[in-house]
């Protein structure tokens, strides 16, 4: 009796492995390039990673066939050891000769794969590291976008604060609420913006208590520098506005939805994969934002995102007309390249002068490991 | 001030009765020998069950329902290969949690569930009277329907395994499975019935997470909320009572954590935090070794398949 059960499980597998098998037809061409993304999310989180799932699918298109894209997603990017696994499963089991990993958390995984794969082309989000040959970064200028959902943020509170939804103590996450802050102050002065850190880039659970914290403070806008959308869904619990991240957030807080920066992409994924198809392509470490426009086709999937890699979402419905004309004008201004987020006098928010008047940061100070004070208006604190 | 500390203490509550659930039916499953560590790919299953029913049915009861099924399913599984085959138990549970996780993660993207919010949730009832206490009744029964189920069923579950015949039986079976079974006690029967029993509330874990505390689906929702029932099992001494003091304990872990700024101290490292759970865990493990554990520790025969025909 037990064997027959046994063997009946064993039939049972058996079969469902050759009925699986069976779906994955080879494609009738194979493909000319095969690119590779490691990703810390979910394809379809629609946050972080889903847009970076996107970008894919439109690169993919692109090509009629002569690309096609292998994923590795929900990696975790605290465990080197699956971060190496991710990459070389990649390039063993499906021949993928361009890999693109999505985290900060991959950055020294993806440095040793590059040693140990010269043939391999690699490209790295969000981190610094590089090498002459085979592995480059790219990033995007999220604060231009965030200084403009500021703007949407503090012409639309009225009790004054602004609670804001943190991963990590990093300067990538104070940028971010620095430029957001100078976008508040730039149209209310008398509004402040409350931080609170979850210490994680994905935790649906603590994200949402953040934002209720924040709520429970008097806060009447949520921003947030999370992956998923729970601090979004807390927003529309109580009824208050809220600010999206990397993707589209509006059906998260329908009602109250305000905008946020989001990541478009598919044009720099479609221009690094033509630049393998050409034979061009050499080490990048990009950082692109509103001056650098890649898709003049205008195939957009974001209405204000058009050929750019960070964009601001779709106005949500109650964001009022005068707003949108205020941001319109910043945006035209930074497309221009005439507008500077972090442009003296900057004070933190100790009240010690950190960028003197008539000076701007550079690059190189906005990416400082050192940058991690908050500008005045920006609090860590207890809610006042 | 007064209100932060409310705020504090009831989110406390709402997010400590997601471990609840999960404590209580490890706890059962535990004490009839059966060493459950698929908790969970239980609670993962459950809430993509749960979302999924929920979605499209538009009803709360529906979802519960597919949630508590869901986490039975792959309880029953883990009793099918550790009672039936006498496999380990240790790989089976690992296994489910993979395999749960997986199926979880997997089906919520096919039904394209992640990040949608539910139709229908479990809204706050405020209980009439008990509501009213200051402070104490905002805290604890101001809150949803589940949790007060999370209440009873430590009060129902106490009394099951302390006062009853079938509890005893059921303690019996963990502790020496050949007694009881030389007793005329159906130690398999109890055993499957326990476990499975034990996968429904690990379910209902699941369907907190998407219905109650979250109101959505996320992938790895339960953010480990399976390994932390694990080692509150361990933390509450197999005691439903326990079970409630510390998920409550634990979910205000989550709860300060968020909340540091409010009571000025945030230059606390949050990594500090979050080890609390876990030193507390290895503290009560340190505590209930050795001769302790005779009175306090779990059942003797936790984790052995129980073998009629050897001596």
């Amino acid at each position: 009796m037990k064997k027959l059960t046994v063997f009946a499980l064993v039939a049972v597998l058996l079969v469902s492995v050759f009925a699986f098998s069976a779906c994955q037809q080879n494609p009738s061409t194979e493909p000319e390039l095969k690119v590779g993304i490691v990703c810390i999310g979910s394809k379809d989180d629609k946050g972080y990673t889903y847009a970076h799932a996107r970008g894919m699918e439109y690169a993919e298109s692109c090509f009629n066939g002569r690309v096609k894209v292998y994923y590795r997603d929900n990696v975790d990017d605290g465990d080197p050891a699956a971060t190496t696994a991710a990459i070389e499963s990649l390039i063993k089991d499906d021949g993928c000769t361009l890999i693109f990993t999505n985290s900060f958390g991959f950055m020294e995984s993806t440095e040793k794969a590059a040693n140990d794969y010269p043939n391999v082309k690699f490209m790295h989000c969000s981190g610094y590291k590089s090498n002459d040959t085979n592995f480059g970064n790219y990033f995007g200028r999220a604060y231009q976008a965030r200084y403009l959902s500021g703007i949407a943020a503090g012409m639309a509170t009225k009790s004054n604060k602004i609670g804001y939804v943190a991963a990590k103590q990093l300067t990538e996450c104070y940028r971010g609420i620095n430029a957001f802050t100078l976008g508040v102050l730039s149209v209310n002065p008398d509004a402040k913006v409350y931080v609170k850190w979850t210490d994680t880039w994905y935790d649906p659970t603590v994200e949402k208590q953040a934002a209720i914290a924040l709520l429970d403070g008097g806060c009447d806008v949520i921003a947030q520098h999370q992956d998923t959308t729970e601090p979004g869904n807390a927003a529309k619990e109580r009824g208050a506005f809220s600010c999206g991240y990397n993707s589209p957030m509006k059906d998260a807080n329908p009602d109250n939805y305000l905008t946020g920066p989001v990541f478009n992409w598919g044009y720099f994924y479609k221009d690094q994969i033509q630049a393998v198809l050409n034979g061009t392509w050499k080490v990048t470490t990009g950082w692109y934002g509103y001056e650098s426009k890649f898709d003049t086709a205008g195939n957009t999937t974001y209405a204000n995102g058009t050929g750019y890699v960070v964009g601001l979402d779709e106005f949500g419905d109650k964001v009022s007309a005068e707003t949108r004309t205020k941001i319109q004008e910043v945006m035209n201004k930074m497309i221009a390249g005439e507008f500077d987020v972090f442009a003296g006098p900057i004070y933190d928010n100790a009240g010690t002068l950190r960028v003197e008047e008539g000076k701007v940061m550079s690059d190189g100070d906005m990416l400082n490991t050192e940058f991690t004070w908050l500008v005045q208006g920006a609090s860590d604190g207890s809610i006042e | 001030m007064l209100n932060t500390v409310i705020g504090l203490l009831n989110y406390a509550v709402l997010c400590g009765t997601a471990y609840l659930f999960a404590t209580l039916g490890e706890i059962i499953t535990q004490r009839s020998g059966i060493m459950n560590l698929g908790l969970e790919g239980m609670v993962m299953f459950g809430a993509v069950c749960t979302a999924i029913v929920t979605t499209l049915t538009g009803s709360v009861l529906a979802g519960t329902v597919a949630g508590m099924l869901g986490g039975a399913l792959l309880a029953a599984l883990h009793a099918f290969i550790c009672i039936r085959l006498k496999a380990s138990q240790v790989a089976s549970g690992l296994a489910l949690t993979i395999l749960g996780l997986g199926m979880a993660n997997f089906l919520g993207k096919q039904f394209k569930l992640v990040g949608n919010s539910m139709p229908v949730t479990y809204e706050n009832i405020k209980i009439p009277l008990l509501g009213d206490i200051p402070v104490v009744g905002e805290i604890l029964f101001n809150q949803n329907l589940l949790v007060y189920i999370g209440y009873i069923l430590v009060i129902v579950l106490t009394v099951f395994l302390f006062k009853t015949k079938a509890g005893m039986r059921l303690r019996a079976v963990g502790e020496n499975p050949a007694a009881a079974d030389a007793a005329g006690i159906n130690v398999f029967g109890i055993q499957y019935g326990y476990t499975i029993f034990g996968g429904a509330l690990a379910g209902l874990s699941g369907v907190y997470f998407v219905l109650a505390l979250q109101k959505s689906f996320q992938s790895n929702i339960s953010g480990g909320a399976g390994w932390l029932a694990v080692a509150l099992v361990i933390f509450a001494l197999w005691r439903p009572s326990l079970a409630l003091v510390g998920s409550f304990m634990f979910g205000l872990i989550v709860s300060f954590q968020v909340r540091l700024s409010d009571f000025g101290l945030q230059n606390i490292p949050p990594e500090f935090i979050k080890m609390i759970p876990y030193i507390a865990t290895i503290v009560v493990l340190i505590l209930i070794s050795g001769k302790v554990r005779r009175s306090a520790g779990g059942p003797a025969a936790l984790g052995v398949p129980y073998d009629r025909e050897e001596r």
